[in-house]
């Protein structure tokens, strides 16, 4: 789905138009990046929920499973851990992560092709 | 001989079971069973017959399962046994048996009084019995029952909710003889007399008198008296049908009844009998229990297996017009030096009675009138060392119900289905861990359900936890979770999980809390923190699809809509290429927005006059009406009109579940209120509440609530029902599902909203009132905020892009997602549905 790649880091948002444990999703470089922020800082994963196909997972809500970070698909429930995009519930699966910072007040993106 | 052909005679409640037991100990179907039934319906539900009159059809007491290998000939009567052909004759033909079981069950017995064949004198057995009493009561106004057992009181009921006077004539010196005593009878009279049922006891009826049309008018009673009477039922007990058997000249008992030993096999070795019809060692038992043993009996003998009549528990517990009456054991202390230990509260009209062997150490029966709540463990004790002080098993303490986890392994904890506590604890230590389980598992509290209460004190003894934890989050049930936010006055959850919970939330606690906090009140659901805490749904206001679109949904209360308004719903549909479906809730539902479109859709509907439909959220979503006397012919109130009063009420209330309601006219029900979680149905006089029913997965019929309300009435039990709905139940738990989870179910329910048993009516008043007052539409509360509309975009960094993941292709005229059928050929992947989910 890593349909383009690039190594620059791209300004999305201030950082203050993201609320606290809730998602938007942004389009970088013609990829659909579900960014989330949360007491602990911010993360980014494809916005692409590989169960249903549907691009959503920016819409999940935002929580935790023991001490990890995590969000749920809004179709199917489905949680995944945001720091690594593994799927906690369905072994094997997992969707890909980018690199994400502040700087300057602004949030910023890098895509990153997962191996 | 472990195969070939059965034939059961008869299809009542015990003919059935027999097949049910046999094909359950049959799986290989070496066994063919043809079940002949004089009746036109199959097997339902005698002993809750009178639910008829409550608005039960035969549906809801229908008890037939479908078999392999079974074949039912309904309205096919038998009428001769050859025994040396082994072959059963029909009104339509022969069937041959290697096997031959008698459930023929019994007839009414109708005293051989002058009159007793008049027109107007009836039985009460079948359906086809209650149905000619409803008939004929139409324009009579009195009515009298011969018989004051059980049966008789059940008809006494019927007539007098079919608005007769009503009298009853027993002969007996007191009501339901068999099985109360003399002061539990007066209690009991007490209780009926209230009803304005009058008592005529310890007296014949020795004539039925016409009228010149030949139709009865009274009766003429030993004493003298003649009562008004131009409807008589005759419940004066019951013989068994044992007349096919006499012919085919097998043994019958002394009493009546096909005679047979602790097998339930006759004199001849290849037939059996089961039930009424049945006279085990000599004694016929007219009640469902004992003849569900026999069933089983009959089913094991036929596999191989050695199983007797295990002795009959002739244990009763019911509710007769309202009052509970339970008699169990030795209930008349027939034991030889026996002690009575009684317990009278003329106040609270509670009468109890323990009977105890002579050295008062063993419980040997009793009889309880008026409260019934200690039945369970005292029957289970019969036999055995009483579980408490006799006094504190009487008063009903709520210590004693503990008491479960201290009777012995021999007891029998479901008396419908012969378990034992010994049976209880082998389940749960083979994992049994919740009363479904044990259900399943053991059938223990399939039947009456009276159990039920001991299964949870047996797991409880067994140290079988049950946890309440809603997620890992808290450790407390939602409705714990709802009193904590309501006592503590909690506003947000970041306070609520620091102070009573851990960790960061998810998608089970989180959508709990948000409607937790939209219930009592606070304010729009996308302010502040709790936006964060709403599923997408609630969080966009519309339904997510399975593209990644949502479908939008503005009321149309009652399903009345003008032609203006239908005209804006279709040019917005068209001018947002939207995909557009008429609801089963008789509403419009547009499909595939996209998040940025909401708002300009909104726009549209606001200004024309919509407001949100809430098909998003846990919450009201319709009340359905037929169209009312309005414009039906058939009508008697306004469908309609309540309708839309009781949405426009009901609207934005948020709940544990969706919840759905519907109002009919009249009886013929178009509305079909009776699938909802709350509905209506008009009568003459007013309305009937029906509560608890739902469609969906585990479709259920509501039960009658309440009768012939005024609106005002009405409304009130309403708000109480879903106010106490909301404050209760589980997380995602409809209301069926609610009430069937309630210890004490419906009975509970009526005690706690109409005769404010918890002291709580004026609270649910007050949060109902709160929220009828402070409702706003949430949609025209967004349109007027750019803090809340900001949300409404595809992409954070370009809200003027539209999500390029939503396409759609043409069918039938309409727009769908690209690859809108999962099954189809565009190759997409399943949906999850059905996927394991994995909780911690």
């Amino acid at each position: 789905m890593t349909a383009a790649t690039t190594l620059s880091w791209v300004t999305v948002c201030p950082l203050d138009r993201l609320d606290r444990d809730r998602g938007v999703a942004a389009l970088v470089a013609g990829v659909q990046v579900a960014i989330f922020r949360t007491a602990d800082g911010l993360y980014a994963i494809d916005n692409l929920d590989p169960v249903s196909g549907a691009y959503v997972l920016s819409r999940g809500i935002v929580g935790s499973r023991g001490e990890v970070p995590t969000v749920a698909s809004p179709l199917h429930k489905q949680v995944y851990d945001l720091r690594t995009g593994d799927c906690l519930d369905l072994p094997g699966v997992s969707v890909a992560r980018h690199q994400i910072r502040c700087h300057n007040g602004m949030v910023e993106v890098r895509l990153r092709q997962e191996g | 001989m472990t195969g070939g052909n059965v034939v059961v005679i008869g299809n009542g409640m015990v003919g059935q079971r027999f097949v049910d037991a046999l094909r359950a100990r049959d799986p290989q179907g070496r066994w063919r069973v043809t079940v002949l039934a004089e009746e036109s319906r199959p097997a339902y539900d005698r002993v809750r017959l009178s639910a008829y009159f409550d608005g039960a059809d035969e549906e809801d007491l229908n008890l037939h399962t479908p078999h392999d290998g079974v074949q039912l000939r309904l309205g096919e009567r038998a009428t001769g046994v050859d025994r040396s052909r082994r072959v059963v004759t029909t009104t339509s033909g022969e069937h041959p048996y290697d096997v031959l079981v008698f459930a023929t069950g019994s007839y009414p017995f109708v005293p051989p009084v002058p009159g007793a064949d008049l027109t107007g004198v009836f039985v009460y057995r079948t359906l086809d019995d209650l149905a000619a009493i409803r008939r004929y009561a139409k324009d009579r106004r009195t009515g009298a029952v011969i018989g004051g057992g059980l049966l008789g009181l059940e008809a006494a009921n019927a007539l007098r909710l079919l608005g007769l006077t009503t009298s009853v004539v027993e002969f007996a010196p007191r009501l339901m003889p068999v099985q109360v005593d003399t002061a539990g009878g007066a209690m009991l009279r007490r209780y009926v007399e209230d009803l304005d049922v009058a008592c005529h006891l310890g007296v014949a009826t020795t004539a039925l008198r016409p009228d010149a049309d030949g139709a009865v008018a009274a009766l003429e009673l030993a004493d003298g008296a003649v009562l008004d009477a131009d409807l008589v039922v005759v419940a004066a007990g019951i013989r068994p049908r044992d007349e096919l058997a006499r012919a085919a000249g097998l043994d019958i008992g002394p009493r009546g009844g096909v005679l047979v030993d602790a097998a339930c096999r006759s004199t001849d070795e290849r037939i059996y009998a089961v039930g009424e019809c049945a006279a085990v060692d000599g004694t016929c038992y007219g009640l469902v229990a004992p003849g569900y043993a026999m069933a089983e009996v009959v089913a094991d003998r036929l596999v191989g297996g050695a199983a007797t009549f295990p002795g009959a528990d002739t244990a009763t517990k019911l509710k007769l017009l309202g009052v509970d009456v339970a008699s169990f054991g030795d209930a008349h202390g027939a034991t030889p030096g026996c002690l009575d230990v009684t317990w009278t509260d003329p106040a609270a009209r509670v009468y109890a009675k323990l009977v105890l062997s002579d050295d008062a150490s063993t419980l040997l029966g009793g009889v309880l009138v008026g409260d019934a709540s200690a039945y369970p463990t005292l029957r289970a004790s019969v036999g055995g060392p009483l579980p408490a002080a006799p006094l504190a098993l009487l008063a009903g303490d709520e210590a004693v119900g503990a008491t479960a986890g201290a009777l012995p392994a021999t007891a029998q904890v479901c008396s419908c289905n012969a378990v034992t506590r010994a049976d209880i604890d082998t389940a749960i230590a083979d994992g049994c861990a919740d009363v479904a389980s044990l259900k399943a598992c053991t059938r223990a509290g399939t039947s009456c359900g009276s159990c039920v209460p001991m299964l949870k004190q047996l797991l409880d003894a067994a140290g079988v936890v049950q946890s309440k934890a809603l997620c890992e989050h808290f450790d407390v049930s939602r409705q714990e979770l709802f009193d904590i936010i309501r006592v503590r006055g909690i506003r947000t959850f970041s306070r609520l999980i620091a102070e009573h919970g851990r960790g960061q939330g998810c998608d089970i606690c989180k959508p709990v809390v948000a409607s937790i906090l939209a219930s009592l009140g606070n304010g729009h659901i996308l302010d502040g923190e709790q936006a964060s805490l709403q599923d997408t749904n609630d969080h966009f206001l519309a339904n997510l699809q399975r593209d990644g679109s949502y479908s939008v949904v503005p009321r149309i209360p009652g399903g009345e809509i003008t032609p203006e308004k239908l005209i804006v719903i279709g040019e917005v549909a068209r001018d947002f290429n939207l995909y557009t479906k008429i609801t089963g809730g008789q509403r419009i539902d547009l499909f595939g927005a996209r998040v940025d479109q909401l708002p300009q859709i909104w726009r549209r509907l606001v200004d024309a006059g919509f407001e949100s439909g809430h098909a998003y959220g846990k919450a009201l979503r319709t009340v359905k009406s037929c169209v009312g006397s309005t414009w039906c012919r058939y009508g008697v109130q306004d469908s309609v009109g309540l309708a839309v009063a009781l949405e426009l009420r009901y609207r934005g209330l948020r709940a544990p579940h969706k919840i759905k309601s519907a109002v009919s006219g009249c009886a013929r029900e178009c509305a079909e209120a009776r699938s909802k979680d709350f509905g209506v149905i008009a009568t003459e006089t007013g309305w009937n509440l029906y509560v608890g029913g739902n469609g969906g997965f585990r479709p259920r019929h509501a039960d009658l609530f309440a009768t012939d309300l005024s609106t005002e009435a009405l409304v009130t039990l309403i708000d109480r029902f879903l106010m106490y709905y909301i404050r209760t139940a589980d997380r995602l738990q409809r209301t069926a599902a609610w009430i069937e989870a309630m210890d004490g179910g419906l009975d509970h329910l009526r005690a706690v909203i109409v005769d404010d048993s918890l002291g709580l009516c004026e609270e649910l008043d007050a949060a109902m009132a709160r929220h009828v007052v402070s409702y706003s539409d949430e949609w025209r509360d967004v349109l007027s905020d750019a803090d809340r509309l900001r949300r409404f975009t595809s992409f954070v960094n370009a809200p003027e892009v539209p999500d390029p993941s939503i396409t759609f292709v043409t069918e039938r005229g309409q727009p769908i997602p690209v690859g809108g059928h999962p099954s189809g050929a565009q190759g997409r992947q399943p949906v999850a549905l059905g996927l394991p989910e994995v909780r911690r």
